[in-house]
């Protein structure tokens, strides 16, 4: 499906968290949302989400406003995948995965809501732990079960926030090659935050640089990755060089001070 | 059709379901066999056959049980059956509501009285016994009743209301619960302490104890079907409260509204538990730990957990109270203390002895 964003602004009371945020992504394609903490990558998911709810209209799906769509609805189009999910009550693994289905299901789930978390497994590898409980899973398999329920709920739209920040390098790849399989072969539209920005450059068709709540840069990731580009919105010196993939590849160097960075054009300014 | 691996999952989890089930039935067998024990024994104890011959005779008359005399008819089905049916329906229903609190809230620690319920239907109850309607046998313990009632209630929305100017999240509910039941302990405290005559302060102690010693038909005909409904309305809200339970950014994310799921069940529960300790006094313990229990056995899809939750709670409080019923004989233990004292070592007995992790 596709996802049109138009001047999307969010505040928590007072403060502004994002500024005219416009964004348009295509059937299947990868975008990642990168930019220093607090730069708003997750309000932004969570807006996209309805979790938080924006002024006016601002999100449409194939031209549709979400918020002319209810929850049950907008549940069925999108999946959400959030920073950090711990079960304070045991749940198996395959009780997480069939909370994906409660868009479709009123009390009970069918046969067929059997047979796609069945599928849904599987296709993660994760059929050997359904009946394991899901706090006894180490990270990255916990991640994993849950963009599991995340694609039960069968979205065109799939938000994830950070999903592989503290996962150990072999989950990284295996939880990103997932989703750009996703994209690929089910023509799911991937939004996902992240932090490596080589990762991110690797993965993503299009990438979306976020400075205190503004777009600095949107594009293909040799548009966005770029010296200047970053050094402005991180204040770091970096080296950007071309991966052995033909993608570009980030080598930081060191911070910038933030007084040098005060002496820097105003458009470059940050940091306070 | 899906995963023909060494083992399909959905084999395993249908033999799981069937596995609760058992479960619950066994519960629902022992709670039977243990009301009918509770119901011979006791003082002039008309022996264990006898017992259950009278009342299947009242409930079967066709069938031709020996209905036994009229001493022991007005014994067992008087004195003795209210009373066991009053624990049954008591510990069910705040059983399930600490099960249904305990997920949409996702903490272990609360009990059904984190609204400051408890503290709020004590007060309501001291209010009428030192105002001196407490003591006009008859109108006077139904005035207790309602007063306890009514100012559950008030806790329950004021609640709601602070709660609400924050926007409601478990966190605020339960700090608002725990401000509005220390402010409802203090006026009780109060009470007690300006309160002119001995007896009255004797009868909001006796109160708050908890007991169903006062257990009549009338108290059961109101609390069963109210029981029952907010039950049945519970486990019908189960699904939600096993999203809700994911947290809220989950939940909204598969489509379910946390907010109304909260309140839905803070309704539920306060009606459930503002109906029973109006006429049974602060019965805490068993709110807490039944659901714990049920959870131990079965886990905690609420689906199977609510009503499992309600058996435990039922069997519990009647052992209790059985117990306290008996051990002292003529005096009684009140059930409140009773439930403490046998439930905490046969909850760390389980605690210690499973090695699985139960909590986060």
């Amino acid at each position: 499906m596709k996802l049109t964003i138009n001047h999307l602004s969010f505040s928590y009371s007072s403060s502004p968290i994002l500024k005219g945020i416009d964004l348009a992504l295509d059937l299947g394609e990868v975008l990642s949302i990168v930019g220093p903490n607090g730069s708003g990558k997750s309000t932004l998911l969570k807006c996209i989400n309805r979790i938080l709810k924006t002024k006016g209209n601002t999100v449409f799906v194939d031209g549709k406003d979400i918020n002319k769509l209810n929850l049950k609805e907008l549940s069925k189009i999108m999946g959400y995948v959030p920073q950090s999910s711990v079960s304070v009550f045991p749940f198996t693994v395959f009780d997480i995965v069939m909370m994906g289905r409660t868009p479709y299901i009123h009390w009970s789930p069918s046969e067929q809501d059997y047979e796609i978390v069945a599928e849904t497994l599987d296709f993660l590898g994760l059929s050997d732990l359904a009946m394991r409980h899901f706090n006894e899973l180490s990270g990255g398999e916990q991640q994993k079960v849950i963009i599991a329920r995340a694609l039960a709920q069968q979205p065109k739209i799939l938000l994830l926030d950070e999903p592989t920040s503290n996962l150990d390098i072999k989950h990284q790849l295996e939880i990103l090659c997932i989703l750009k399989d996703l994209a690929q072969s089910k023509h799911c539209s991937i939004i996902v935050a992240m932090h490596d920005l080589n990762m991110a450059s690797r993965f993503s068709d299009k990438m979306l640089m976020l400075k205190k709540g503004c777009i600095f840069a949107v594009g293909a990731p040799e548009k966005v990755l770029t010296e200047e580009n970053i050094e402005a919105v991180y204040g770091i010196k970096a080296k950007v060089t071309k991966s052995i993939m033909g993608k570009p590849q980030v080598v930081p160097l060191e911070p910038i001070s933030s007084k040098e960075v005060s002496e820097a054009p105003s458009k470059f300014a940050l940091l306070t | 059709m899906t995963t023909n691996k060494n083992c399909n999952p959905k084999n395993f989890y249908e033999e799981n379901k069937g596995k609760k089930i058992f479960v619950i039935f066994c519960l629902l067998v022992s709670l039977l066999v243990t009301a009918a024990v509770s119901v011979s024994l006791g003082a002039a104890s008309p022996g264990f056959i006898e017992a259950v011959q009278v009342v299947l005779s009242k409930i079967f008359p066709f069938l031709g049980f020996d209905p036994g005399s009229k001493i022991t008819q007005l014994i067992i089905l008087e004195i003795r059956l209210p009373r066991v049916l009053l624990a049954i329906i008591a510990g069910a229903g705040l059983a399930a509501s600490g099960a249904t609190m305990q997920g949409v809230l996702r903490n272990p620690l609360v009990s059904s009285y984190i609204l400051g319920i408890s503290a709020a239907a004590g007060f309501g109850a001291a209010l009428a016994i030192v105002l001196g309607i407490g003591f006009i046998a008859g109108v006077g313990w139904y005035l207790v009743i309602v007063n306890a009632y009514v100012f559950s209630w008030l806790a329950m929305v004021m609640v709601y209301g602070i709660a609400r100017l924050r926007g409601i999240t478990p966190e605020t509910v339960i700090l608002a619960g725990v401000a509005i039941g220390y402010l409802f302990s203090a006026a009780l405290s109060l009470i007690q302490y300006v309160a002119p005559e001995y007896e009255a302060v004797r009868a909001v102690v006796f109160w708050l104890m908890g007991g169903l010693n006062r257990a009549t038909w009338e108290s059961i005909i109101i609390l069963f079907p109210i029981v029952i409904l907010t039950i049945f309305l519970m486990v019908l809200q189960a699904w939600n409260i096993n999203v809700v339970s994911m947290g809220e950014d989950v939940a909204t994310s598969l489509g379910v509204t946390p907010k109304r799921v909260l309140t839905i069940t803070m309704v539920l529960e306060t009606l459930a538990t503002a109906s029973i300790i109006s006429f049974t006094g602060v019965i805490g313990f068993v709110c807490l730990i039944s659901p714990h229990i049920a959870r131990m056995l079965i886990g905690s899809d609420h689906r199977f957990l609510i009503p499992c939750s309600s058996l435990v709670g039922a069997c519990l409080l009647l052992c209790s109270d059985t117990v306290g019923r008996l051990v002292l004989q003529p005096t009684e233990i009140p059930v409140g203390i009773v439930t403490s004292l046998l439930g905490v070592p046969f909850f760390l007995y389980i605690l210690v002895s499973r090695r699985r992790r139960i909590w986060g």
